[in-house]
């Protein structure tokens, strides 16, 4: 099959229309009606463009726009009726389908007029002697122009609408230093894009091709390339040595602080946390993923007596201005501790216990003031993709004051309740009459 | 050598078809470079139409997470019961639109399809310097595509735990549907998919190392071929050790050792594996997966240097820091790999030298920005599609990078790791720029490959709305990250402080749709022109590159008589002095007398004795050696 140029059109009509007819068959009689005009309407657009005048195209984007109307008008009849209950997949899908096919093929249509319309008119230029090759360069590097513009507002009202949408300062201690640094760095880099791309694009405004011109042979140039390779070197050295002595700061706490921060461990399983708190003796007892059972889910070796006192906190309550230490360990697979107003994140990885020590420095109260929302919650989330829920697994945060913690902490359950002690119990006897009969078989 | 007995037949036998090549070597099994190069590009193209539309769909699930669509359900059926995409499958589309559009469209599509296509176009061979094994990578590839998309038909679904398949959630098929079948069918995928990248970039590589044409030594090669090159050889180092994490991780699946795995408690089963670590895998992981992204952006950058500098009419600034850069990113891509793990609980002060490492990369990126721009300066720009693509890839590539800084530096990350913020970043560093190199390479290659021309309007409304519906789409994650929204979030509405975004994610969605239904207008441009496009000419961009200089017909071989000799550097453009504002690489010093500059003889004595002769006949100033 041989097209030629002005074949294109025939082309996509034709492939429209069959669209069109393949997608309108499960309609229903009244529905048909409204895609039968739109259909004539658009063969009769076939009819009109297979000759290239531009009068003739004119009528025929006309004749299009109204058949727009017509199946805009018509999509909005049909989403506006009821749909029906049931399991069958309702029948107003198919046509809805249909009609935005059409609606879509009628844009295609519209926009290869357009087109059309600007080549004949460029034709016609040309035969009047009047045509300027570089017409459409202008065009472009003016349009790019424009986009710099647009590009800058729109860089402009992201920072000030959403960036304060964004933005909160941070609850913690190493939180308010991330915040510098993430300052720091949020200037210079909008500095470099803001400056980037206004010379990206007067450049190629400023020196798009011109009649007679000739660019500038300029090969290389030794001094300046120094210059752009350290100069951006100096400045990641100096975000790099911040970043480094801040990040070992977070990560590598003395030992002693270590030790003497309230130790909470945070467990991560599909799709919930649990919160275990050491109790009276500040120790959190052993864990053993081999004991897990229906009734000691979180997997407690009771064996070890410094789990007896071990505390379920149903939130994460914390004091403020304390150091926190939490373990963060996972049940099966990995999720991730994220607690985007303390600036806290780590993984909980099976088989390994993580730490993130940090002190908050903002109570839920006081941020609730400064957020000036009565209902504002911290709140840690899964941030590692973990499977069907992993969009809602969370836990409430409060931040305290000591005294509030200290009473919330005397009013949460004991993971070694009555349930597990039982249960308990009768495993050390067995294990104990295992043992007698393994003596005795000796 | 195939290539010298094909150069023989060619030159000897000229007109004579005596190939007898039939419909299936041809166009199926073919050896040849340029059709090979056309089935990765075909190939890549429906892959990438086919990971945009899975990217839609679960855009139109983030934007009206309560809204039925019953369309859903005729296309999707249980996996959108009742009109709505389910968790479990949202996750799955998430996964396969990653792996389709990191793996088959930026890494096989764009260095898969340029590689075979000007590799031995540029350097003067006939042909890769084992045609054989390059239809081998190339048929691997395709099954690796088919293997991909067949998990859709699987009952449990397509893999679903995002595309780093992470152990252990990738490992048990109880923690998520898609971890059952549609796994394997994931890692025996992406297993073939390295095998073809493996041998396509021993094949690149050897072409480049042996088969230049005479003259063209490395300092003469175009930036293109030098980006290619590096790729290749970045891949040919980082992509095995994938293979042994893919084959560790299939063991674990279904051998039953313990890799990876260990410690696990699975809807209240306990599972018998011990001793391995899921850390592992991701050291393993990124350690090409860091790599991976340089493998997706080197290309990128490659074509766009040949393209800015063409239509710029102006050499590329700074041609040998270029190389230099793409040299020093190529080596330092392989210790960077840690910051993708700052938070996962590897040691942190690993995480601090990978940090440093991290941010040192960035200054050579910085260079080849500046030189862009540099390029631009004082030029004479045609804008061409091909150019405006460039253009875009320049804009996205420096948007991009700088959030790279931000993700690079170890305290930083804490708080947007795992967030949109590294949607946003990667999306427009490697994403956006990557697909606008390949589009920009697509429409300034597409006369070499078809031998026509394609609809410039269609290519410039095609520009604009992706350009700006990629900046629409990708810039407002931003700020979501900032804020603390994770990503892979099936929905919103679970938490407060994310209703806000409801607005943006409405936007974002909106952008995306558009700019997606605009790719028709490429289609269309690029399937209707292989027919219908106007006539090309041999050189319709006025380039200097040894491609051009091949008929417009394609035939095995690529020049009819001999392979031409390369004299000078690809970049003569607007060389003063000369008449036109391009010389071939092709045109030897002797024919150009009034433009030598004295840099050209590279301290070649007797040249510049015999360029001064001529310039003291012809008035001309005498050059320094």
């Amino acid at each position: 099959m041989k097209f030629k140029i002005n074949n294109r059109f025939k082309v996509l009509f034709a492939s429209l229309l069959m669209l069109g007819a393949v997608f309108a068959a499960p309609q229903v009689s009244a529905q048909q009606d409204s895609v039968a005009t739109e259909e004539v309407t658009q063969s009769e657009a076939v009819e009109t463009t297979d000759e290239l005048t531009t009068e003739v195209v004119d009528t025929a984007q006309a004749a299009v726009e109204g058949s727009d109307d017509v199946a805009a008008a018509s999509v909005f009849k049909s989403s506006a009726k009821p749909k029906d209950e049931g399991k069958q997949i309702d029948p107003q899908a198919y046509k809805n389908l249909t009609y935005y096919v059409l609606l879509f093929l009628v844009v295609c249509t519209i926009v290869a007029i357009i087109l059309k319309v600007q080549s004949i008119y460029e034709l016609t230029r040309k035969t009047e002697g009047k045509y300027n090759p570089l017409a459409n360069n202008n065009l472009q590097a003016i349009l790019l122009f424009v986009f710099l513009i647009l590009f800058l507002a729109g860089v402009y009202y992201s920072y000030a609408v959403w960036g304060s949408w964004a933005y909160r300062p941070a609850a913690t201690e190493h939180g308010a230093e991330v915040d510098v640094m993430f300052i720091i760095t949020t200037i210079i880099t909008t500095i470099v894009l803001v400056v980037v791309h206004i010379l990206l694009f007067t450049f190629t405004y400023k020196y798009r091709m011109r009649k007679g011109a000739v660019a500038y042979y300029y090969p290389h140039n030794d001094t300046i390339e120094r210059i752009w390779t350290i100069v951006p070197a100096i400045v990641l050295t100096v975000l790099v040595l911040f970043g480094f002595f801040t990040w070992r700061k977070i990560t590598n706490i003395p030992e002693e602080l270590q030790k003497s921060a309230i130790q909470i461990e945070v467990l991560g399983e599909q799709f919930m946390w649990r919160v275990r708190y050491p109790g009276a003796d500040g120790e959190i007892g052993k864990r053993n993923y081999k004991l897990t059972t229906g009734t000691n889910p979180y997997g407690i070796d009771f064996n070890d007596k410094a789990a007896w006192d071990d505390i379920d906190g149903a939130d994460i309550v914390i004091p403020v201005n304390q150091s926190v230490r939490f373990h963060i360990i996972s049940k099966d697979i990995i999720h991730s501790f994220y607690i985007p107003d303390f600036r806290v994140q780590i993984n909980a990885v099976p088989g390994m216990t993580n730490y993130f020590q940090f002190t908050p420095t903002v109570t839920t109260e006081e941020m609730r003031e400064r957020m000036n929302d009565p209902k504002y919650d911290f709140v840690m989330l899964c941030a590692k993709i973990c499977g069907s829920a992993h969009y809602n697994m969370q836990k409430k945060v409060v931040v305290v004051t000591e005294q509030e913690y200290k009473e919330w902490l005397s009013k949460q359950n004991k993971y070694f309740n009555e349930a597990v002690q039982k249960e308990f119990q009768v495993t050390q006897v067995k294990n104990e009459s295992n043992e007698l009969s393994v003596a005795s078989l000796n | 050598m195939s290539s010298t007995v094909i150069s023989h037949n060619a030159g000897d036998h000229g007109g004579h078809d005596h190939h007898q090549e039939t419909f299936l070597t041809k166009y199926i099994f073919s050896q040849d470079h340029k059709m090979i190069a056309k089935q990765f590009l075909i190939t890549g193209i429906i892959m990438a139409v086919f990971a945009m539309v899975l990217s839609i769909l679960f855009r139109i699930q983030l934007a009206w997470p309560d809204t039925d669509f019953p369309i859903l359900e005729i296309f999707l059926g249980k996996w959108a019961e009742g009109g709505r995409i389910k968790p479990d499958f949202f996750l799955s589309l998430v996964t396969i639109h990653g792996t389709m559009m990191v793996f088959f469209v930026l890494t096989a599509g764009l260095s898969g399809t340029f590689s075979n296509l000007l590799i031995p176009y540029q350097l003067g061979a006939r042909d890769m310097a084992s045609p054989f094994m390059n239809m081998l990578s190339y048929w691997f590839f395709f099954t690796a595509c088919v293997l991909m998309t067949a998990s859709f038909f699987v009952e449990s679904g397509p893999a679903a735990a995002g595309w780093t398949v992470y152990p252990p959630l990738s490992a048990v098929p109880k923690a998520i549907a898609g971890s059952g079948l549609g796994m394997t069918l994931w890692l025996v995928s992406m297993f073939l998919f390295i095998i073809s990248q493996v041998i396509g970039g021993v094949n690149y590589i050897s072409t480049v190392l042996n088969l230049r044409t005479k003259g063209m030594d490395l300092w003469k090669m175009p930036l293109t071929i030098w980006s290619f090159f590096l790729t290749a050889i970045v891949g040919l180092l980082s992509f095995p050790v994938l293979v042994s994490a893919v084959v560790l991780l299939f063991f674990d699946r279904s051998v039953g050792t313990s890799f990876y795995l260990s410690d696990l408690v699975v809807g209240g089963e306990i599972l018998p594996n011990e001793g391995g670590s899921p850390i592992l895998f991701q050291h393993l992981f990124w350690f090409l997966g860091h790599p991976e992204v340089y493998i997706v952006v080197m290309p990128a950058l490659g074509l766009t240097s040949e393209v800015i500098s063409t239509n710029s009419r102006k050499p590329i600034f700074g041609y040998h820091a270029m190389v230099y850069s793409l040299v020093g990113i190529t080596v330092l891509s392989f210790i960077v790999w840690g910051h993708h793990m700052f938070v996962t609980g590897m040691n942190p002060f690993l995480g601090g030298v990978f940090m440093i490492t991290t941010l040192i990369i960035a200054v050579p990126s910085a260079v080849k920005a500046f030189n862009y721009i540099a390029t631009l300066w004082r030029g004479n720009i045609r804008f061409t599609p091909a150019m405006m693509f460039a253009v875009g890839m320049v804009s996205f590539f420096v948007s991009g990078g700088l959030t790279g800084i931000y993700l690079g530096n170890a305290t930083l990350d804490i708080n947007i790791h795992d967030t949109y913020f590294v949607v946003a970043h990667f999306h427009l560093v490697m994403g956006s720029a990557s697909i606008f190199g390949m589009l920009c390479g697509v429409y300034h290659w597409y006369p070499k490959m078809f031998g026509r021309m394609m609809d410039e309007r269609l290519g410039y409304f095609h520009f604009w709305l992706t350009f700006v519906g990629a900046y629409l789409v990708f810039f407002p994650m931003h700020f979501m990250g900032i804020d603390g929204v994770p990503r892979r979030y099936y929905a919103f509405t679970e938490f407060p402080f994310m209703e806000k975004w409801v607005s943006a994610n409405l936007l974002v969605t909106w952008a995306a749709i558009i700019a997606g239904l605009g790719q028709v207008a490429f289609l269309w441009n690029f399937f209707a022109s292989i027919w219908t496009g106007k006539k090309a000419t041999q050189n319709p961009w006025g380039s200097n590159t040894l491609e051009w200089t091949t008929p417009v017909e394609h035939f095995h071989g690529n020049w009819p008589g001999e392979i031409p000799t390369v004299y000078r550097w690809p970049y003569d453009y607007s060389k003063p002095g000369h008449h036109e504002d391009f010389i071939p690489q092709t045109v030897p010093f002797s024919e150009t007398m009034s433009s030598n500059l004295a840099h050209d003889f590279d301290g070649d004595e007797e040249a510049l004795r015999i360029q001064n002769e001529w310039n003291k006949q012809n008035n001309r100033e005498i050059l320094e050696g």
